[in-house]
């Protein structure tokens, strides 16, 4: 549990560190998560120091969404006042990527595989 | 003053408190969910974040002092983004298969999020800050953030744009694609990381393993193409 917590902390430091010392614009996470990724294909045996601990924060992932959602509360002026565009706007396009999304994958994954 | 409101005063002022009702909020979010019958509408994130804000309001709490308590759950998103490596990991070899589709996917997905959210808020009447604020709200915060500052917009509106994408996308997705009868749980895990994150990547995750795995991707590699196109795609849109 410690040595995974470790592994997971020094990765997510890793990408932070990298992230700024390169100016790039992927957060420091998204990077210590390539990195991981990186060092299990590495060091095959490591998968099974971090797999259960990973899959337990993994499980829990709506819940660390909590407090920032409880963060809207700082912006209830300006949601109330563009309530329509804003809510309109963030419902239709969301379900348009999700359906764009899936639809794309599925149309060329089909016909990668009618190819064959 | 009495002596409950004295214990109160004590235990408002300790990070303790809202750390134990943020976890309880949460519980009390899961469990409506499982009474609903795991319906997608009952989602445990938008129910705990409802009766937090009631709480809060109800209190007269400062947003700042919740977060004195609440940071300890907001600072483990850091390593639960890294330890999305590990399901990507296992299920390496159907990634790679799904290497073509997912990239067509990607960058589909993420101009539609870009173009459709400024257009329909334009159109609506939104201001141009709101604009420049909302363009990047499919991505995850910390680059949704860096990019509307970049752009002009307000960052920390940003961020409350980018949370209720996330919330509309976890209540939506399982009912949205099941009436486009999509079912390879490749596609549809990719679709809820793209569209809608880390939360996205959540419900994934709550539905099927393989699906989790995809929409962890679609959050990555979506965060890097809205860094990319959001400059490109908003200049072209004015």
């Amino acid at each position: 549990m410690v040595t995974a917590l470790t592994i997971l902390l020094c990765c997510q430091l890793a990408g932070e560190f990298a992230a700024r010392l390169l100016g790039l614009p992927i957060p420091g996470p998204v990077l210590g998560m390539l990195l991981l990724f990186a060092l299990l294909l590495g060091r095959r045996r490591a998968i099974d120091q971090v797999r259960e601990p990973a899959y337990g924060l993994v499980r829990y992932l709506s819940l660390l969404f909590v407090p920032a959602g409880v963060g809207l509360i700082r912006h209830t002026a300006r949601l109330r006042a563009e309530l329509l565009p804003v809510a309109v706007a963030l419902l239709v396009s969301t379900a348009l990527t999700v359906a764009v999304t899936a639809l794309v994958f599925q149309l060329v994954a089909r016909g990668r595989k009618g190819e064959r | 003053m009495g002596r409950v409101e004295r214990i109160w005063v004590y235990l408002s002022a300790t990070p303790l408190l809202w750390l134990a009702l943020t976890l309880l909020a949460f519980e009390a979010g899961s469990w409506i969910f499982r009474r609903a019958g795991g319906r997608p509408i009952a989602n445990p994130v938008p129910i705990a974040v409802a009766i937090l804000i009631v709480l809060l309001r109800a209190t007269g709490t400062p947003f700042e002092t919740y977060f004195e308590g609440a940071q300890f759950v907001h600072f483990l998103l850091g390593p639960a983004t890294v330890a999305l490596a590990v399901p990507l990991y296992q299920n390496r070899a159907q990634v790679r298969e799904a290497l073509l589709p997912m990239l067509a996917a990607l960058s589909a997905g993420s101009a539609t999020a870009i173009v459709s959210a400024v257009l329909l808020a334009r159109w609506l009447g939104a201001s141009g800050e709101t604009l420049k604020s909302i363009a990047p709200k499919s991505a995850t915060t910390p680059i949704a953030m860096a990019i509307s500052e970049q752009l002009g917009g307000l960052p920390s509106i940003t961020a409350a744009f980018v949370i209720a994408t996330g919330i509309i996308g976890a209540v939506i997705v399982t009912p949205l694609l099941n009436a486009l009868r999509i079912r390879d749980w490749r596609g549809r895990g990719l679709a809820a990381g793209v569209a809608a994150h880390g939360l996205g990547t959540a419900r994934a995750f709550q539905v099927n393993e393989l699906a989790g795995t995809f929409a962890g991707i679609g959050l990555a590699l979506n965060g890097v193409a809205t860094a990319i196109l959001v400059p490109v795609l908003f200049r072209w849109l004015r």
